[in-house]
């Protein structure tokens, strides 16, 4: 048996923006029939990871919780991805931008000074910047596949920040519990409603969601973007400078990556641990996919996912089923969307030979 | 040798349709090549050649249509079937591995065979018998178009084939190159063995074959006997009505211009190991006049155009200056900016984003500071309404407003990156093969745009593989092989025969050992 | 002396899993296609032959296990790679991605299960020599494993028919289609063969190296097997070698923890990731003029028809 791709001729805008609901409506399917080989229910299983989370007010706040570091990273992966350029060290550049200002937060420890919190962020933002331009560097200058770097700077990152809590930055106080100090209120995100858990960091999101979309779809960069990713050859010929632009879009993602790091660890977590992420990195990666690599699409696909997060905690608890279901169903939803985005652009035909 | 004996069909394509998608590649075509006969397939660029081709080679099955070998009815399912009945094929673009060695690439179109010591031997000896001399160990990368295309001939002829099928075959190579293939030809139909031939270009039809299938727009439009037409006749039946072959008027020689191109000495590292390095050339460009610099492909050409646009910044010695203004390290946009514009080779994925819509498009050729942007941002509506000049000055036509560059025709994609530069009133204009792969009709839209663009006092340099062009439309020429350009000289002054010679041997040797290359 | 030995033995069974996912996807590389998810196929190859293993007490199903896990979750990958001509480093990705969730779900009722470790070679008289009797006749069946199969790569690449084809499909897959070679065919076969291999070196870690199985034990392996591949370029000598030399820093930076030498522990864990991108970076350096091997590696081939 064989499988032939014959190319669509005219692919409709609505095909294109449903592609990405049909697939997850498939990993849905799919991750129901795990659930029952798994030996549970089904429809249990879809009511705890996708009716509950969106009907009670406290789990919705844990998804915008959750959505906003998602969003954050993967509006960042998405000008690497439209340039064509694979950061998958997010993970990594997230630790690093967390490691950076909750640094700040240890460092200046009571000193309550107002400059705290703006610093912690901007010393966030650089962490991750400087951490996504090794890769992009070593890619301008030597060729070295980017790949692989970034995704060995994770590893590092981590162990950098595992470093920190048990050595220097290690609270004398805590009884050889390998964390920082509590962040003071002033190095400390405060929440947008009073008493709310959902932090500022929502906001950077939405901020940082427009001024991509705005970016991507209006600006002589946006374009540079698009050209470098879907044909090199016209950047160069329309004057793009590869480098630059490779350079700039790990410059942002690193940077977005970083803010969701100090955001987490300043808003939502108040110290350094040892682990200050579930792997945001890699689940934004999805997230990105998801939305099609576009600012909205991927407002939208953060809080999906990250209702299957709460879901998926949730379903510990409820129904004994492992947490790990969740990475399982992040892999499903990419192959899904991967496999829904070759049969938008082509015919699949089956025949014998 | 006129023997009175009925001819004996090899093989019989009847009533074949190939669609793809809506697109109607071959719409009932016939095609019968008789034993011991050089079959001439004539079409246009997209007339459905490659397709019916690709459908006798089995890499493409028929829609509709029957295959009659030797008087049996066959199917082709893949390549290995078409061998197996004795079909052999030289691609037009090549099926090398350019990493790999000869004997390497050899052994990958026979099956069965690996890359050894009895392979060589069997090489040698046809290339002995047919004069086609090949280094078995050297590798594809090393190797001109005329060698490439020799590994392709050995490889086709060790199958010891019935029919051999050549794609374009002197699309690549020099006038002495093309007459050394004729003979290998018409030594191989003596021997037997019938040809299937195809081109567009009618002199060597007429030269090489004698019979004729003649298709347009997918559809067979007559058999006949190019020996007994003549070059207007066929290309009537080609094109479909008579097209008025444009010409360049002789220009008034001796005049006082402006220079607008100054190259002097240029020399440029190879951009990796597969690419050539461009050697002291040097060129003079005047307002209103048009330089064709002719070659075979690999002879430095797309370095060239990289290094003419800033593409890619590797030139390390000599200069080119841009109206006197010294350009050779600025950037394609500030070459732009000071009145330059650039046509590549590859329309889709060089000069266009395939994906993008044309309107788009336009960004890639723009200045900064032009239209397209304001301090960065896109000027959408700048930019559709100077698609609409474009489309109306160019008569580009494609379905809708502002399609996708890749829903273009061939043709019309190429009066559209033409249109494009041309409306930015360049004051010199330099263009990497303007009618490959494009109809008869739009080719001469492009070369009067040309010509037309060089009357208002711009300079034009014409990179160009297809001799015909490089007379019709040049006024000087210069020939670049192996890095090197040769002197240009006045059109009137230089036969095809010359410059064919300057492709095959690059820089003439004249007394003491001299260059005469400038 | 009895140090020493000991410190090249660990560090032949440090290097033998790199090398068993590095020998694979060398073999998926040459034919054109990057499958990102060697990490995903090797972890699922580790919990598989480890809970077949407690399941069934036989290591030669458990070893099977670990290879068909990773075949299994390659053809996954081929699907889409080859078959649906998705992009290939996004697939590999998803295929890590998944690769690690179904890992841990395979695993979960095994943590903390012990297991003997299969037993090495034993030859008597051999076996005791003296220094070079450990070292050539004491290691287990996986080390003469992939050093066979390292050997076995290198000539059929080099000396048969088949490796011809699959360097050509690899080189150029659009001549290798005109000369009616099945491309994705072959593609589909060298992505099984690199899953079969990635498997087997999950196996090892969970059967041999460290018998037992906790999450996340394949600690960036199949990346640092990825990073072989790109180091040794196209040679199947220099596969060997870097992955001895990935396996030598591993057991350096375990002793150089173990003996206590005063730096910390994370920085010398962080040896192999970092020694990972200096080796990249070296092989640019060295090789900044030198074309990269393969024409078509991580295109997506889609015949016309």
């Amino acid at each position: 048996m064989r499988l032939d791709l014959l190319p669509r001729d005219d692919v409709s805008r609505l095909r294109e923006w449903l592609t990405p609901v049909v697939a997850f409506g498939v990993a849905l399917i799919i991750g129901g029939v795990i659930v029952w080989l798994m030996g549970r229910s089904p429809v249990r299983a879809f009511q705890v990871y996708v009716t509950e989370p969106l009907s009670q007010g406290w789990a919705v706040q844990e998804i915008l919780l959750k959505a906003t570091p998602l969003m954050l990273i993967g509006i960042g992966l998405a000008f690497c991805y439209r340039a064509d350029r694979w950061n998958i060290g997010a993970e990594g550049q997230f630790v690093i931008g967390g490691l950076c200002g909750g640094g700040v937060a240890v460092l200046t420890h009571g000193s309550g000074a107002w400059w705290v919190l703006p610093l912690m962020l901007m010393a966030g933002i650089a962490g991750g910047m400087l951490w996504a331009a090794i890769p992009a560097s070593l890619r301008n200058r030597l060729g070295v596949s980017e790949i692989l770097t970034s995704l060995m700077l994770v590893y590092m990152a981590q162990l950098l920040l595992d470093y920190m809590v048990r050595g220097p930055w290690r609270d004398p106080k805590a009884f050889n519990f390998p964390q920082s100090v509590m962040f003071d209120p002033a190095a400390t995100l405060p929440p947008l409603l009073a008493g709310g858990r959902v932090h500022w960091g929502l906001v950077f999101a939405l901020v940082a969601a427009l001024a991509a979309w705005i970016v991507l779809n209006r600006t002589l960069l946006g374009f540079g973007i698009r050209a470098l990713g879907e044909a090199p050859r016209s950047a160069r010929f329309g004057g793009f400078n590869e480098r630059r632009i490779t350079l700039v879009v790990f410059l942002m993602s690193g940077g977005l990556a970083g803010l969701a790091g100090v955001a987490e660890v300043a808003g939502q977590i108040g110290q350094l641990q040892p682990s200050i992420s579930p792997g945001y990195g890699f689940t934004a990666i999805i997230v990105a996919f998801l939305g099609r690599l576009s600012a909205p699409g991927i407002v939208l696909a953060s809080l999906v996912m990250a209702m299957i997060l709460i879901g998926a905690e949730n379903a510990q608890i409820a129904l004994k089923l492992p947490l790990d279901l969740a990475r399982v169903f992040q892999g499903v939803l990419l192959f899904c969307l991967l496999g829904g985005e070759a049969l938008t652009r082509h015919r699949v035909v089956l025949g014998r030979g | 040798m006129i023997l009175a004996r009925a001819p004996q069909p090899l093989v019989q394509l009847d009533g074949i349709v190939k669609r793809f998608g809506a697109f109607t590649a071959n719409d009932g075509v016939a095609l019968t090549v008789n034993a011991g006969e050089i079959h001439a397939l004539l079409g246009e660029n997209g007339a459905g050649k490659s397709t019916l081709v690709k459908i006798l080679f089995g890499l493409l099955q028929p829609d509709a249509g029957s295959i009659l070998w030797q008087g049996k009815p066959v199917r082709i399912p893949h390549p290995e079937a078409a061998r197996a009945l004795g079909i052999a094929m030289v691609f037009q673009h090549f099926s090398l591995f350019e990493n790999l060695s000869v004997l390497e690439n050899l052994a990958l179109g026979l099956p069965g065979r690996k890359a050894d010591a009895a392979l060589s031997r069997d090489a040698a000896v046809l290339a002995r018998r047919y004069g086609l001399a090949l280094d078995p160990a050297a590798s594809v990368w090393s190797l001109s178009a005329g060698e490439r295309q020799r590994i392709e001939i050995i490889r086709a002829l060790l199958q010891q084939p019935k029919l051999l099928v050549l794609d374009e075959p002197t699309s690549v190579l020099t006038p002495q190159e093309a007459e050394g293939l004729f003979t290998t030809l018409e030594q191989l139909a003596a021997d037997g063995a019938s040809v299937l031939f195809i081109s567009h270009k009618l002199d060597e039809v007429r030269r090489l074959c004698s019979a004729a299938t003649i298709l347009r727009g997918g559809k067979l439009v007559a058999h006949a006997d190019p020996r007994r037409e003549t070059s207007r006749s066929l290309a009537a039946l080609m094109v479909g009505s008579d097209v008025t072959e444009v010409r360049r008027e002789t220009r008034a020689q001796g005049k006082e211009t402006v220079t607008v191109l100054e190259i002097s000495s240029l020399g440029a590292p190879s951009p990796d190991v597969h690419g050539v390095a461009l050697r002291d050339v040097s060129l003079k460009v005047a307002a209103g006049e048009i330089i064709a610099i002719a070659g075979v492909a690999g002879g430095g050409q797309t370095e060239l155009f990289a290094a003419l646009s800033g593409e890619a910044n590797r030139v390390s010695t000599g200069t080119i200056r841009l109206l006197g203004r010294n350009i050779t390290q600025a950037s394609i946009t500030a070459r732009r900016d000071a009145g330059a514009a650039f046509v590549p080779e590859e329309r889709l994925g060089q000069a266009t984003l395939p994906r993008a819509t044309l309107s788009d498009n336009l960004v890639l050729s723009l200045p900064r500071v032009d239209s397209a942007s304001r301090l960065g941002w896109l000027d959408r509506k700048g930019l559709r309404e100077r698609l609409s000049a474009v489309v109306s000055a160019f008569d580009v036509r494609g379905s809708g407003a502002d399609p996708e560059a890749r829903r273009l025709s061939g043709g019309n994609l190429q009066k559209y990156v033409i249109g494009r530069e041309i409306l930015r009133q360049p004051k010199l204009l330099v263009v990497n093969q303007p009618t490959w792969g494009v109809d008869a009709a739009a080719t001469q839209n492009i070369r009067l745009a040309l010509m037309q663009l060089a009357e208002a006092g711009a300079a034009v340099v014409v990179i160009s593989q297809d001799l015909d062009e490089v007379f019709a439309i040049a006024d000087r020429i210069a020939v670049m092989r192996a890095g090197r350009l040769t002197e240009a000289r006045p059109t009137a002054a230089v036969t095809r025969e010359d410059v064919g010679l300057l492709m095959t041997e690059g820089v003439v040797e004249t007394h003491g050992g001299q260059r005469d290359a400038a | 002396m009895a140090f020493w030995l000991l410190v090249t033995l660990t560090i032949i069974t440090a290097a033998t899993p790199l090398l068993l996912a590095a020998l694979g996807e060398h073999v998926t590389e040459r034919a054109g296609v990057l499958n990102l998810g060697v990490e995903g196929m090797m972890i699922v190859g580790a919990a598989a032959a480890f809970a077949v293993a407690i399941l069934t007490g036989s290591s030669i199903l458990a070893i099977l296990a670990g290879l068909s896990a990773g075949m299994v979750l390659a053809a996954l990958f081929a699907l889409f790679a080859v078959g649906l001509a998705a992009n290939q480093v996004a697939a590999g990705l998803a295929l890590t991605i998944f690769g690690t969730g179904l890992a841990n779900l395979i695993g979960a009722g095994f943590i903390g299960m012990k297991r003997e470790t299969i037993p090495s070679l034993w030859i008597p008289g051999l076996t005791e020599l003296p220094v070079l009797g450990k070292l050539l006749f004491g290691q287990d069946p996986f080390v003469y494993a992939s050093l066979a199969l390292a050997v076995g790569i290198a000539w059929w690449l080099r000396a048969t028919r088949g490796g011809l084809v699959l360097t050509g499909i690899g080189e150029n897959h659009a001549s290798a289609h005109a000369l009616g070679h099945d491309v994705r065919r072959l593609r589909v076969l060298a992505v099984l063969f690199g899953g079969a291999c990635a498997g087997l070196g999950g196996a090892y870690l969970s059967l041999v190296y460290t018998p037992f199985w906790s999450p996340g034990m394949t600690a960036g392996r199949g990346w640092i097997a990825l990073a072989i591949v790109v180091f040794a370029g196209g040679r199947v000598w220099r596969l060997l070698l870097g992955a001895y030399l990935f396996g030598a820093m591993n057991v350096l930076q375990l002793h150089a923890q173990a003996g206590g030498i005063g730096l910390p522990s994370q920085l010398l864990s962080a040896i192999p990731y970092l020694a990972t991108i200096l080796a990249l970076v070296a092989l640019a350096l060295r090789d900044r003029r030198r074309q990269s091997a393969v024409g078509s590696l991580g295109q997506p081939f889609i015949p016309d028809r």
